[in-house]
């Protein structure tokens, strides 16, 4: 089952109400998806030679601040750690690559949720408000979020196999359906240097995604080869740093709908989830064809 | 006409009370105001009520309906009149996947496009959609009419029965078994009727019929890659 949802803002103005306009979106699909629930926001912008990180740990007394600590010592650099609940956003000048590393040889416990300049991804077992509270989505600000809410069929129950999905910078996955080829594509994508954490079907649609990307593709064009590739039944919303796109396979069993204003761009799994939105009542509302890209900001 | 607000009483609030009206009673016009997308509003009637809904509508609106009246100002999410065995569905705007699905009886109309796999099953209902409709509409269809005054998505009709298509526009592509039929008078005099009935101005003189073709009825190994 699951419930996906997305909010672009176009009206600059409603930046600082992003949360509040989203987290209702992310409540609503409750039904579909109790099991767990995530969400990538895209706020707060680090500098050209800076990269921010969502990293999570299951242990409740994790030592962030020695992890901050460690982790200027080892790499000489400047590191800021903001937690929120049992994830933490790290901002860091040094090199990305070797952050990650160092975070592989020396707090393996830790995982990745996120990386790039404006992305965070916060995810967790349990309900949707209850995740949302703990991230204090209601009051975030940004420029678009995209959100799950999961009863998982693929995989099993945990945080790790919670959507958002992110494998490259900035570019973050969320998916109603299931994909019947990810194994292959995995085994392919591995051998061309994409790393991937789980089993789960989901990250392997991140994963091409973000190899497309890296081979100088498009969104636009990452996507359409997408359609070509992955095998399956899908609804996705796709996130980058200044973009965001829908696309659902040739059949479009798994529901969708979209609704725009001069204000706002939404799509959800169902429409109760965009209702609330001011101006949803006389928004163009549509569902979006079988097979068609749909996106909106940079994609091109 | 008693107003029932669901953002106030709920889905559950609304079907109940329009339940429990006592049978012969004189409160029958009903409008629901703030549907905010919920599921299932108006299901399961079985009065001559009639009902209107203002605004957008999630999925299974008046499904199950008998007898009743129901008008959706607005758009319809999935399976709009699903299983309906008598009265009306009309929908102001478009239509989600698989409206009318299995419905038995009744008239189901909307004004606007329905999605994909409009009319599937249908096993007696009548389905006027004043525009066009998506991918495998009239899927396994077994009796009843779809008229569709816009154009078709693809594989229209796949594995038809008995049930009477009517098309104004183009059709994408023909499902497995589905046919163009020849229009007799009496198809040009049940299409005016569906045409009237749903109040949607069309000249029945530009439609084409399609039914089934009847070879998959049953098992031939011959057919074998059609099934």
């Amino acid at each position: 089952m699951c419930g996906i949802v997305g909010l672009y803002l176009k009206n600059e103005n409603l930046q600082r109400k992003l949360g509040a306009l989203f987290a209702p979106m992310l409540i609503e699909m409750t039904e579909r998806g109790p099991d767990s629930a995530g969400f990538a926001i895209y706020r707060n912008p680090v500098t050209e030679n800076q990269t921010k990180f969502t990293l999570a740990s299951d242990d409740r007394q994790f030592d962030w601040k020695a992890l901050d600590a460690d982790l200027e010592k080892a790499l000489k650099c400047d590191v800021q750690v903001d937690v929120l609940d049992d994830h933490a956003v790290v901002v860091t000048d040094a090199d990305a690559h070797a952050v990650q590393s160092w975070l592989a040889a020396h707090r393996p416990d830790v995982r990745v949720v996120g990386s790039g300049r404006k992305i965070e991804i916060f995810k967790q077992t349990g309900l949707p408000k209850d995740v949302a509270e703990h991230f204090k989505l209601t009051s975030a600000h940004g420029t678009h979020a995209i959100g799950h809410t999961r009863m998982a069929t693929e995989s099993a129950v945990t945080t790790q196999g919670s959507h958002p999905f992110a494998t490259g910078l900035d570019l973050c996955l969320v998916h109603n359906g299931s994909l019947s080829n990810h194994n292959r594509l995995r085994r392919g994508l591995e051998r061309d240097g994409i790393l991937f954490q789980t089993e789960n079907d989901t990250e392997v649609a991140a994963g091409f995604l973000t190899w497309k990307l890296r081979h100088g593709a498009s969104l636009h064009d990452a996507l359409k080869a997408g359609l070509e590739e992955l095998d399956g039944f899908y609804t996705f919303c796709v996130g980058t740093a200044d973009g965001f796109a829908v696309v659902r396979d040739p059949i479009a069993c798994k529901h969708a709908v979209m609704a725009e204003t001069g204000d706002w761009v939404a799509m959800a799994t169902e429409y109760r989830a965009i209702a609330h939105l001011p101006g949803a009542d006389t928004a163009r509302i549509w569902e979006p064809e079988p097979h068609k890209i749909y996106t909106w900001g940079n994609v091109h | 006409m008693a107003e029932l607000d669901l953002k106030e009483i709920g889905v559950r609030g609304v079907n109940s009370t329009l339940h429990e009206l006592p049978e012969g009673t004189n409160e029958r016009e009903w409008l629901i105001l703030n549907p905010m997308g919920q599921h299932a509003i108006a299901c399961g009637l079985d009065a001559p009520l009639k009902v209107t809904i203002n605004g957008h509508v999630g999925f299974y609106c008046g499904g199950m309906n008998q007898q009743a009246e129901i008008v959706i100002k607005g758009h319809a999410g999935v399976g709009v009149g699903e299983n309906m065995m008598s009265g009306a569905v009309r929908v102001t705007g478009n239509a989600s996947e698989s409206a009318g699905a299995t419905a038995h009886g009744g008239l189901l109309v909307i004004e606007g496009d329905a999605s994909s796999r409009c009319g599937i099953s249908m096993k007696g209902i009548d389905i006027v959609v004043g525009g066009s409709v998506g991918h495998m509409s009239a899927f396994m269809a077994q009796s009843g009419h779809l008229v569709v005054c816009g154009d078709t998505g693809e594989a229209l009709g796949d594995s038809i029965y008995e049930a009477i298509l009517f098309v104004r526009g183009k059709v994408k592509s023909l499902g497995a078994d589905c046919i163009e039929k020849d229009m007799r008078p009496e198809h040009v005099a049940k299409l005016t009727e569906l045409l009237e009935a749903a109040g949607i101005d069309a000249d029945p003189a530009e439609f084409r019929r399609y039914g089934s073709a009847r070879k998959l009825y049953n098992f031939d190994i011959d057919n074998v890659d059609a099934y």
